[in-house]
């Protein structure tokens, strides 16, 4: 059992600090300036094209409020349903069948691999006929988008600490399945868990070929549609949806990592989620 | 990390009334089968324990040791056999309701959870009143040593804090069975013996019956009050600490527990067993060790060993041991056998030393088929 701990889980800020810069060589630095002369160009390139003028403008343009609450609502429903389905999915995985696992990663790689065109044509099939014909059918096409990503998340979740035995202790304490998923698993998945939605709630903002396949105004198809009328206000859009996924995305990464750091979890950052390796603290007696 | 004097007296009688309530329930396992796949682990296993016992399990990995824990504790089925916990089978109530406590190898704490949190959790299950909860959570962890780390999260706990924390957590319950599933083998020797010894007083103290699985042989005979040495599945003997080691039933527990030599001896039938020219008396399952050629199991004080020229063996090492010095012979035909002498006697003997080496006979030995 490894018996060192990091700084950052005894929570000393400062050490840590030290450490990442005495840690971080010349060439990382070229990498990072190199990218961020690769991301920043095009951002500044279309902050000039667009002008401050036209992002005052962005929002009073027809169509503009119900494209942005679309995918917002779209996102909810992909999130939470997402959720709901992929987090006992996968803890019964890990625990009841972990045999199943490969076939898991197989089955949920599929979204990535199988065109929009057929996901689309396989959910219509399948769908409600209440359902056809409304922005919620979206949400649940998106569901099957975002399970891949979700799935990874949640896995490598899982994959960090000892679920069954957590369960087991659970078990043996009183605590029947739902209270054992509620108060243990759940709590120790936070990580996973935002990781995956935010990697949905990006996926869905961005999303358009399927939106734009099924007839619906997401904000996506709205910009590409007002991208016929006016370019300078059709970039201001784009940067700004930009920046409310990305102020949207920090809020959720915040408010998680805070409480996960508490607990010594892993961090949750708009790319990747930090290993949550739980390292203990050496024998301190 | 000494445990709380004050657990004795006035977080003890808080204790007492929280962790001790449930004490002491007799523990029958009846006939235990278990196979998984074509891997029979658990082979007919029958154990009773007594109420306010302390039995281990003894084995190697593979026995079936751990098997027989967790069918207790309700998360293995047995395929044939039953479990009785206070004159009930428990076959049909799921781990949730069976009111064992359990200390797992790995450590299980709650990460979300503060020590106190986790130890509180079972009597959160049970609905007890939160005032009354934290106050019987907090006296457990007075009585590990550990009520000012009440706040801290796993993540800020050493190992043993971690462990001292689950065996509140397990206690807390007032547990009619407290399952122990190897729950030192993840320390280091130092804290080991330390939680060790914290665990015995406890239970002691608490007088709850408690099924220990281990695979260290030195924590069994120092905390149990008897100890099962189990091989293949089945239980190869029961006995106390002494007896196990002083009047092992057969082979595999007299060279499971302890150090055994084997000599060279000739068995003629009956009870006596010639060895290093001398008739000594056996003892043991030795009905179906046949009449001829066998070996003698002795332990290293079983034998003794003096410095005379031209004797039948030579010292090829020596091992202080304390008042003790354990010495390697190499008797004639290449028979290493391992002897225990005063150290102020074994000065002299050194490896290179010729030695005679001897079986007093006055004790009786086991014997085996010859290895």
């Amino acid at each position: 059992m490894a018996t060192v701990a990091t700084a950052e889980q005894l929570g000393t800020q400062a050490p840590r600090s030290a450490a990442r810069r005495r840690g971080w060589p010349v060439w990382r630095w070229a990498i990072l300036l190199i990218a961020a002369i690769y991301f920043g160009i095009p951002l500044y390139a279309g902050l000039k094209f667009a002008g401050f003028k036209a992002f005052t403008q962005v929002t009073s343009y027809p169509q503009f409020g119900s494209a942005f609450a679309l995918s917002l609502r779209l996102a909810v429903i992909a999130t939470v349903l997402t959720l709901v389905l992929m987090v006992p999915t996968t803890v019964y995985v890990h625990l009841r069948l972990p045999r199943v696992r490969r076939a898991m990663e197989a089955i949920t790689i599929l979204p990535i691999v199988i065109p929009p065109i057929v996901l689309i044509i396989g959910v219509l099939k399948v769908a409600p006929g209440w359902l056809i014909g409304t922005p919620d059918l979206l949400g649940l096409e998106y569901v099957i988008l975002a399970m891949p990503f979700a799935y990874r998340s949640l896995d490598s979740g899982l994959r960090s600490f000892d679920v069954k035995t957590l369960v087991e202790a659970s078990n043996s304490l009183g605590a029947g399945w739902p209270t054992t998923l509620w108060r243990v698993v759940i709590p120790n998945l936070r990580t996973a868990i935002l990781s995956a939605t935010v990697l949905t709630v990006a996926l869905v903002l961005g999303e358009y070929t399927m939106a734009s396949l099924d007839n619906f105004q997401t904000f996506p198809v709205w910009i590409v549609n007002f991208e016929q009328n006016s370019g300078p206000v059709s970039v201001a859009a784009s940067l700004l949806a930009l920046f409310v996924t990305w102020l949207l995305l920090m809020l959720i990464v915040t408010l998680g990592s805070r409480r996960a750091r508490k607990h010594g979890g892993g961090e949750v950052t708009l790319f990747s989620v930090s290993t949550q390796t739980r390292q203990i603290v050496g024998e301190a007696e | 990390m000494t445990m709380n004097a004050a657990a004795g007296t006035e977080a003890g009688g808080s204790v007492r009334g929280a962790a001790a309530g449930g004490a002491g329930a007799p523990v029958v396992l009846d006939s235990l089968s278990r196979s998984f796949g074509a891997v029979r682990a658990l082979d007919g296993l029958s154990l009773d324990i007594a109420p306010g016992e302390l039995v281990a399990l003894l084995g190697p990995s593979g026995c079936g040791k751990t098997t027989a824990l967790r069918i207790v504790a309700g998360f293995e089925f047995a395929d044939s056999g039953s479990v009785i916990v206070d004159g009930t089978d428990v076959a049909p109530v799921p781990a949730a309701k069976r009111d064992m406590g359990m200390v797992f190898q790995s450590y299980s704490l709650f990460p979300n959870m503060s020590a106190l949190d986790n130890v509180a959790f079972g009597l959160r299950m049970r609905k007890i009143a939160p005032g009354e909860r934290a106050k019987r959570a907090t006296a457990l962890l007075d009585m590990v040593g550990l009520a000012p780390q009440a706040r801290q999260y796993p993540h800020q706990l050493s190992g043993g804090q971690q462990q001292r924390v689950a065996l509140a957590r397990a206690l807390a319950i007032e547990p009619r069975v407290l399952l122990l599933d190897e729950p030192l083998s993840a320390l280091d020797a130092k804290v080991r013996l330390q939680l060790r010894e914290q665990i015995r007083t406890l239970q002691q103290r608490l007088g709850t019956t408690t099924l220990f699985v281990t695979h260290d042989q030195e924590e069994a005979l120092s905390m149990a009050d008897r100890v099962g040495v189990m091989k293949d599945g089945r239980l190869e003997q029961i006995a106390t600490p002494s007896e196990l080691y002083s009047r092992p039933a057969t082979a595999f527990v007299a060279e499971f527990v302890g150090t055994m030599s084997r000599i060279p001896g000739n068995y003629s039938g009956g009870d006596e067993v010639t060895a290093l020219g001398r008739n000594v008396p056996v003892h043991g399952e030795h009905a179906s060790v046949s009449p001829g050629e066998v070996d003698v199991l002795v332990r290293p004080e079983g034998l003794t060993v003096e410095a005379v020229t031209g004797g039948n063996g030579i010292v090829t090492d020596r091992t202080f041991l304390g008042s003790l010095t354990r010495l390697s012979v190499l008797l004639s035909g290449d028979i290493a056998v391992k002897v225990d002498k005063t150290s102020t006697a074994a000065t002299d003997l050194v490896p290179g030393t010729s030695v005679q080496v001897s079986i007093p006979g006055t004790e009786p030995v086991l014997i085996a088929e010859r290895a």
